[in-house]
């Protein structure tokens, strides 16, 4: 068995059929874990001793020929912004190092549900703010296909697990591409699910209208298998959609992209974009032609114009939700104050770091009095625009075809000083977020120099099925 | 100079609801510290708010119990401020879509009926407490009312006085009980009371700076706040330093008897108000109107009108008995089970009062309920017994708290009224006999001796004699 080869749905017929035992999977896989994360740094939190302790149920199931949840013995890596019942819950930051829920996410209910192994916590930018999992207050993160570079953020622990083969599959959190980005730089498929399919109790709140968790994988129908578990309304999460379907989202993934109307906006393509990327995207439009179905060019003027509404509105809610971080019922404390007020504002200053700062003040500022009308209030005018451009495209064309990135993944340290740059490289993924839409990225390519290259697939709310499709039809089965 | 006091008022208003408004903790009042929370109402990384619907239900309600318009779509909106007090570090409420708006209620003013507008009443979360330690260096946080649901209701500037402000907020007391929307306890802090407060020259059209004072919590608080804050104003408007009244939040001294200063504009917090993004926007269906307008009761003054007309009773008996709901609820009960209105009325405002405040209870608690009571008063009013003897049993059926009837109880003590005049007669004139020098004092003039005769003889009957009876035979045989 070389576990860092098979796929969640090999492993659950692997365990049925007797090949090897659960117990026997996950003893090997932290084995591998010891030796490979040193390099990688994925992970912030193992618990094997309560993974050892599921897996020996799902082995007991088998022995008692119970009936198996859908991923018996799957082992997954969570992000650390994803609340697990007594397991710390860091989200990378220094304001939440000793953190220990008394609850579970509603992902995570629903996976234990469904027998999975949770192997840990991986590391992520520090309450999902960044692009390169550099903003962690603990690790830096390598990238599996170069270790001198980044894994891309904020899911870049996420990604570099399964990447390299020390998690089956991953869930990570998406605001703006943070499960995109680092799929597209490690080689990995990540999706974005439509905004309000994927419950978001238990996920630590940065932006609370863009916020999704989706899942990290080697292959699309892992990718379906695992959206099958998570998706779904949940009523402790009152912006998650009721009307979602109910059969699974492997039926029919195999029916290819025939007939498809596919589209790229033009605008992409003339952007300041590394010119091998450039070459792989149009590669693949070329490709999907080759699988049957129909691929335009159109013009998308709105495509790449949302960056700001997005630093604006993130920033803006992030303001508010990280405010519960004052040191008073949970947290870090500062160790000297002569008020309450003093405790609170030294607790906050020493324990985030300078990336949540920045957006904080910047996320107060726009919603300030004097500022909301320039900034925030025009930016969800934007916003609403950016909908209703996607509409009208999504009532000709079902799909639509964009790089993930601009670039390949920076050297460690590289760019955090070009904080323009960095962000900058949010500007495919984030106005899907805005939009509230579906998307995957998949690998599509590799530069010569061996890194790989993603391209995202964007679909119309709720239609992850026909994205998945697309996916499985363009890598054609293969697992990554 | 002629001033006029130019006052609003700001209230808050815990709802009667049986959970927290985004969790499923109870509001119980009185609970252990911290007993009632839970990670939702306590902020924990990661949770979301689900409304409580019973809120909107309650809120739909008052707005229309206060004759306000229903916005069928409004909003949360998060209003951003640090607080120990505050687990989110912002509260939930409702910015510039509440969900009511343009009410009123009228209230007596003057001999007058006025009509004081209200602007809007919106929902939002209550913030926790903290109990700051003397001697301690450090302070304690219950958050057991952190996420209990209120309302808050905000008046236009319309009221004149003190009085009036003091007649508003009875009268807004008043429908959210009788509508059981709150249950008002204000030394519990279920009913809270901000001021805004001016003065202007009479006759002048122009709103002149206000001054805020917070958390007034009893009618006599609110009453005296006002009067001195409107004397302050008045004082500095005399001098010509008018420019010394400043916006600002002031709080009532009581043990001063004066307003101080807590924070002033400067101070004010930007509360960076938008859109609570947690939670989907709140459609009110129109069954959900129809409902509440069809679970809101007779209100207060409907009921007024209604008592005098059809009961015949005084000004002053309807203040005490349409004042209190409950109160109402026994008197119409006992009315009902066919007691005449005026004996029900005396009784309640005479006896059955007196029983309640000297055995420290309420009209709910009181033992004897009105199926009881009404015996009891069918036997005054049919004569069989009289008011001394009726006192009697209920004493007794308050006392012993049994569930006698009170015909057992009059049977038991022999207490059925004596009317005929035969069985009377001879006992009026043996304690006449007895009492000659009264008597003597009764013919030369001393008229009022009267009725100590009367009481002898009804002693001398064992307290069944008619007292009506007494009197023709005394009024016969002393003519």
């Amino acid at each position: 068995m070389e576990i860092e080869k098979l796929t969640a749905l090999e492993i659950r017929e692997g365990i049925i059929r007797g090949d090897f035992s659960c117990e026997e999977l996950v003893k090997k896989l932290y084995k591998r874990i010891k030796v490979v994360d040193k390099d990688i740094n994925a992970y912030l939190t193992l618990c094997e001793e309560r993974a050892l302790e599921d897996a020996r149920k799902v082995d007991e199931k088998v022995k008692n020929k119970k009936i198996l949840g859908k991923l018996a013995g799957v082992p997954i890596a969570i992000k650390d912004n994803i609340c697990t019942d007594e397991i710390k819950t860091t989200c990378a930051s220094k304001m939440l190092e000793d953190f220990i829920p008394p609850y579970n996410a509603s992902v995570i209910k629903k996976l234990k549900e469904e027998d999975a192994i949770i192997i840990g916590k991986t590391n992520m930018d520090e309450f999902s703010m960044g692009g390169s999992t550099e903003n962690s207050a603990f690790k830096i993160t390598k990238n599996p296909h170069d270790l001198e570079r980044v894994p891309g953020g904020s899911s870049g622990g996420s990604a570099a697990a399964v990447a390299s083969g020390i998690a089956v599959l991953s869930l990570g959190s998406d605001t703006g591409g943070s499960i995109r980005q680092p799929a597209a730089f490690c080689g990995v498929i990540g999706l974005k699910p439509t905004y309000g399919l994927v419950s978001r109790f238990g996920l630590v709140s940065f932006a609370s209208s863009l916020d999704q968790i989706g899942p990290i994988t080697k292959s699309v129908k892992d990718c379906a298998l695992c959206l099958d578990v998570v998706a779904g309304y949940d009523p402790k999460d009152n912006t998650s959609s009721k009307s979602q379907e109910t059969i699974s989202y492997l039926e029919g993934i195999d029916a290819g992209v025939r007939g498809m109307k596919i589209v790229l906006p033009e605008e992409l393509l003339s952007q300041d974009i590394n010119v091998e990327i450039k070459n792989a995207i149009e590669e693949s439009a070329k490709k999907f032609k080759e699988l049957g179905a129909e691929v335009e060019y159109i013009p998308l003027s709105v495509f790449n114009r949302g960056l700001s509404s997005y630093y604006i509105i993130s920033s803006a809610e992030a303001s508010s939700n990280l405010g519960r971080y004052d040191g008073i019922r949970y947290g870090y404390r500062t160790k000297e104050f002569k008020d309450v007020y003093e405790l609170m504002v030294k607790s906050r200053s020493e324990a985030f770091g300078e990336e949540v700062k920045r957006r904080i003040m910047f996320g107060t500022l726009v919603l300030s009095s004097s500022y909301y009308e320039d900034y925030y209030k025009k930016a969800l005018k934007f916003r609403e625009n950016l909908s209703r451009e996607f509409k009208k495209v999504f009532e000709g064309y079902d799909l639509i075809l964009s790089p993930v990135t601009l670039d390949f993944p920076s050297k460690i340290g590289e760019k955090k000083s070009n904080l323009l740059e960095m962000n900058f490289g949010d500007v495919y993924t984030s106005n899907v977020n805005l939009a509230g839409l579906p998307a995957i990225s998949i690998p599509c390519g590799k530069s010569t120099n061996g890194l790989p290259i993603g391209i995202q697939i964007i679909g119309d709310h709720f239609s992850e099925r026909k994205i998945l499709r697309a996916a499985e039809a363009f890598l054609g089965g293969a697992k990554v | 100079m002629k001033y006029e006091t130019i006052v609003g008022l700001e209230i808050h208003a815990e709802l009667k609801t049986k959970t927290k408004i985004f969790c499923s903790c109870s509001t119980k009042f009185g609970s252990r510290p911290n007993e009632n929370t839970c990670p939702v109402c306590l902020g924990l990384p990661g949770t979301l708010p689900v409304v409580n619907e019973e809120v909107i239900n309650l809120a739909v309600k008052a707005g229309i119990a206060l004759k306000c318009k229903i916005n069928q779509i409004s909003k949360m909106d998060r209003k951003n401020y640090f607080y120990p007090d505050l687990p989110k570090a912002y509260q939930i409420s409702q910015f510039n879509l509440p969900i009511c708006k343009d009410g009123y209620i009228e209230i007596n003013s003057k001999e007058k009926i006025k009509k004081v507008r209200l602007n809007r009443i919106h929902i939002e979360e209550d913030a926790g407490k903290l109990i700051h330690s003397e001697n301690e260096a450090y302070s304690l946080i219950d958050y057991n009312r952190a996420g209990i649901p209120l309302i808050e209701i905000v008046t236009e500037p319309d009221l004149r006085s003190a009085e009036e402000a003091v007649a508003f907020l009875k009268a807004l007391k008043e429908i959210l009980e009788y509508c059981d929307i709150s249950d008002c306890k204000m030394e519990e802090g279920s009913l809270r009371c901000d001021v805004n407060i001016s003065l202007r020259e009479k006759g002048s059209s122009k709103l002149n700076t206000k001054v805020e004072i917070k958390n007034l919590n009893s009618f006599k608080e609110l009453q005296r706040a006002i009067e001195q804050e409107e004397e302050r104003q008045r004082k500095l408007y005399a001098l010509g330093e008018g420019h010394k009244i400043i916006q600002e939040t002031r709080r009532f001294d009581s043990s001063k008897g004066e307003t101080v200063s807590m924070r002033t504009k400067e101070d004010i917090n930007d509360y960076r108000y938008f859109k609570e993004p947690d939670l989907l926007p709140i459609l009110i269906r129109n069954e959900i109107i129809e409902k509440a307008k069809e679970s809101i009761p007779e209100l207060p003054n409907e009921k007024r009108e209604r008592f005098k007309n059809l009961y015949k009773l005084n000004q002053k008996e309807i203040e005490i008995i349409v004042g209190d709901r409950s109160l109402a609820k026994y008197y119409e009960e006992l009315v009902n089970k066919g007691v005449n209105a005026k004996i029900a009325s005396n009784w309640l405002l005479s006896d059955i009062s007196r029983l309640i405040n000297e055995n420290k209870l309420t009209i709910d608690k009181f033992p004897v309920r009105p199926d009881r009571m009404s015996k009891l008063l069918k036997f005054v009013e049919s004569g069989k017994i009289n008011n001394s003897a009726a006192k009697e049993v209920l004493e007794e059926m308050v006392n012993k708290l049994s569930d006698e009837n009170p015909e057992e109880i009059i049977k038991k003590r022999g207490l059925i009224q004596e009317n005929s005049v035969e069985k009377i007669k001879p006992i009026v004139e043996k304690v006449l006999k007895e009492n000659e020098k009264v008597v003597e004092e009764y013919k030369n003039g001393k008229k009022q001796v009267k009725g100590f005769l009367v009481g002898m003889i009804i002693k001398a009957t064992e307290k069944k004699a008619n007292p009506r009876v007494i009197n023709e035979i005394l009024d016969e045989i002393l003519m």
